[in-house]
């Protein structure tokens, strides 16, 4: 049973043993939690919303591939760029390219998840491009130099105290203070200036539209809609998964993931973008780019059962509400996607053998599945790719058989041979009955067992035992 | 209104107390024998009987547990309901037998398997419309609803209502009371600390409860909840559902 890595366990009790960050995700989780059930205050409207949505998604995925085809044309027909990358360093390249031919030195960004699958910043800087975030928490981890521990509240694990003093350590000029209006004021101050000067500006995707070929953004904070309209040049980066096939069918969705995210009716802002600036207007970016990510989503799509987990619209609810999430927060992840989502996502964009610990940082509860919006079956996928882990069906998922483990197939080969055959079962569990109660607790299973709880006492009896001495046929 | 598909009280069920109750509370699996036949049905328990799988299927070891589900298949040849006192185990049965023979010959027979798999609480609530009459002194008790219980069987306050229909009873709810309690099998051996982590947060909150007791469907939380109690030396007793009820309204009284 020694699978999992040390990295992420390590990370995993090092991140236990914070009280502050277990008190404060404990906290903010709860909140967002109750926020969202207020926001969904009769079950069968939510039941209705959650399988419109699915099909909404599926609907879409079902024809993904002619999606993508009008999406490019209806994009380019609205004067837009559209690029394709299939990985990570292709799309990163690509970006670089579009930056270098416009002699472009700085940008500035919307919150993007996918930029962080690309370790975006990181890459430009390397090249000589500055990258500022604009979202605020991504503002704030990002001059703490860390990654997001939220997908939608990537800075949720720092407290006022840290904030303010991080700001006035990289702030010029900026005092010390806990007032969340002043640290905000703060960054505004900056954030504009930037805004101002950057040369070009750089969002995520929400959803889009083949329809229309229209992109659509949500933002709370306003810097969405600054960072694509301000700078002369805008870069709009997606995963292939984030088409849908008509306008129309982004209100339902919009509604669900506000209210499973952060428990709002509707973001402050939501931007529907439809190409660059056109002839007299005054204001928009002249030049707007569309870059689409593939990053394993292919490989994804082509297995059924998997691909539901492409319905994902990034809302945060599933680790919202895990319990392993809220004790350990997102930085023990390891990888871009924390929570239940991350342990489907991470696995499969960077195979099994690297990333293939986090499939077991679940109680398998369910909860995650109860609560996704798209109804994307959490659960069950965790418990796929554990399969996919030690043996390999039908798609490839990358990695796959490379936590087989010859002691555990052992383990499991015993437990099968005892318990398929009943008279092996009254036998085994008659020795276990017998010297079960005498072994050691130091040892392994029941060491880590008893850390925190004592010692489970076989009974001196069978139940089988027991009911035919009272009666109780068995047949 | 009666939830329950049967066209009555059946005459005779069966009975499948699950690998954990026979190995460590068996008195928790009489109860619900004793349960249900007082509720008037005789109840049969054939011992070629196991487990029903689920510690393999979880860890992705799909043939064993396969293997293991047939036993269970073949233990049970007659079309009675097949009551246990265990969300979680009934879970596995009802909805994961499906997806677990997905292209085996067997497959068609599967689902008339799973139709006739009931969790004990809802049963004894919907198919036997249970009446209890409390003989107990006043007491505080407090619930914890297994996960697979309420997110696959869909019991959730059936247990519940059996607690509150009794006159001496007082059940108060504990903070996170839906929330799990860290065991998920061999989640708890691998990730002990996070588990260990989640069963201490569980106890606090029952212990916060005040109750003098608390109670489930499932000894798999219960085995996790109890133990961690007595590690901690928390002043709160722990135990399955059946157990108290049949305590409640007088043990062998009928
Ligand atoms: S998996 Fe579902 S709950 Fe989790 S982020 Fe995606 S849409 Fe939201």
């Amino acid at each position: 049973m020694a699978q999992i890595s040390h990295d992420f366990e390590h990370a995993a009790i090092k991140a236990l043993g914070n009280k502050q960050l277990r008190t404060n995700f404990r906290r903010v989780m709860t909140g967002l939690i109750n926020k969202r059930a207020a926001l969904f205050p009769d079950p069968d409207e939510l039941q209705a919303l959650r399988a419109r949505g699915a099909a909404i998604k599926d609907r879409a995925l079902a024809k993904l591939p002619d999606l993508l085809v009008q999406l490019e044309q209806n994009l380019i027909a609205n004067g837009f760029h559209v690029h394709w990358a299939e990985s990570v360093d292709e799309g990163n390249k690509i970006i670089l390219d579009i930056l270098r031919k416009a002699n472009a030195r700085t940008i500035i960004k919307g919150k993007s998840m996918v930029s962080e699958e690309m370790h975006f910043n990181h890459f430009l800087e390397e090249n000589g491009v500055q990258a500022l975030e604009s979202d605020l928490g991504e503002y704030i981890i990002q001059l703490a130099g860390e990654g997001p521990s939220h997908i939608v509240m990537p800075a949720i694990h720092k407290n006022k105290d840290e904030i303010g003093r991080l700001f006035q350590e990289k702030i010029a000029g900026q005092p010390y203070t806990e007032d969340p209006d002043e640290l905000t004021d703060a960054a505004r101050r900056v954030l504009r200036q930037l805004f101002a000067n950057a040369d070009c500006g750089f969002s995520g995707v929400n959803f889009a539209a083949a329809d229309t070929g229209s992109l659509v953004l949500m933002s709370n904070e306003g810097n969405g809609r600054m960072s694509t309209h301000l700078p002369s040049m805008h870069i709009a980066l997606m995963g292939v998964e984030k088409v849908i096939e008509r306008l129309e069918d982004v209100a339902p969705l919009i509604s669900l993931a506000c209210r499973s995210a952060t428990g709002q009716a509707i973001t402050t802002y939501v931007n529907i973008i439809s190409g660059p600036r056109r002839g007299n207007e005054k204001d928009g970016p002249k030049e707007v780019h569309l870059v689409l990510l593939d990053n394993g989503r292919t490989k994804i799509y082509n297995d059924p059962e998997l691909r539901q987990g492409l319905r994902c619209i990034r809302c945060a609810a599933c680790m919202n509400h895990c319990p392993v999430y809220t004790r350990i927060g997102g930085h023990a992840y390891q990888y871009t996607y924390p929570g239940p989502i991350g342990e489907i996502l991470n696995p499969q964009m960077q195979g099994i053998e690297k990333a293939g610990d986090v499939l077991h940082a679940s109680s398998l509860c369910g909860r995650c599945s109860e609560v996704c919006p798209v109804k994307i079956p959490l659960a069950e996928l965790i418990v796929r790719l554990r399969r996919e882990a030690i043996r390999p069906a039908g798609t490839a998922v990358k990695g796959g058989g490379s936590r087989n483990s010859s002691v555990e197939n052992v383990v499991w080969f015993g437990w099968k041979t005892m318990y398929a055959s009943p008279l092996l079962y009254r036998w085994g569990t008659w020795w276990l009955r017998k010297i079960g109660n005498l072994l050691p607790s130091g040892i392994p299973l029941l060491k880590q067992w008893t850390s925190v709880r004592s010692k489970p006492q076989f009974a001196s009896r069978s139940i089988y035992d027991l009911a035919r001495e009272r009666g109780i046929r068995d047949e | 209104m009666s939830k329950s598909p049967l066209p009555g009280r059946p005459e005779t069920v069966y009975y499948f107390p699950t690998c954990l109750v026979d190995l460590f509370y068996p008195e928790a699996g009489m109860a619900g024998i004793e349960l249900l036949q007082r509720a008037g049905t005789n109840v049969v328990m054939p011992d070629r009987q196991s487990c029903c799988g689920q510690p393999a299927r979880n860890c992705g070891y799909y043939e064993e547990a396969r293997a293991v589900a047939r036993t269970q298949l073949a233990a049970f040849p007659k079309d009675w309901p097949i009551v246990v006192p265990s969300g979680s185990c009934a879970g596995m049965m009802k909805k994961h037998y499906p997806e677990l023979f997905a292209g085996q010959p067997e497959l068609p027979k599967i689902q008339a398997f799973c139709d006739r798999v009931f969790e004990l609480t809802w049963f004894l609530v919907h198919v036997m419309d249970i009446k209890l009459v409390d003989k107990g002194e006043p007491v505080k008790v407090t619930w914890h609803g297994s996960c697979h219980s309420m997110r696959e069987m869909g019991v959730i306050e059936e247990p519940k209502d059996l607690l509150r229909s009794l006159a001496n009873v007082t059940l108060v709810e504990a903070e996170y009371e839906k929330e799990c309690c860290g065991f998920g099998g061999t989640f708890s051996v691998r990730l002990p600390e996070v588990s260990g982590a989640m069963v201490t947060d569980k106890v606090s909150n029952i212990v916060a409860t005040g109750a003098t007791e608390v109670v489930s469907g499932d000894m798999g939380c219960m085995m996790n909840i109890s133990g961690a109690m007595k590690k901690a030396k928390a002043p709160v007793k722990g135990r399955h559902i059946a157990e108290f009820l049949l305590e409640r309204i007088g043990k062998g009284d009928a």
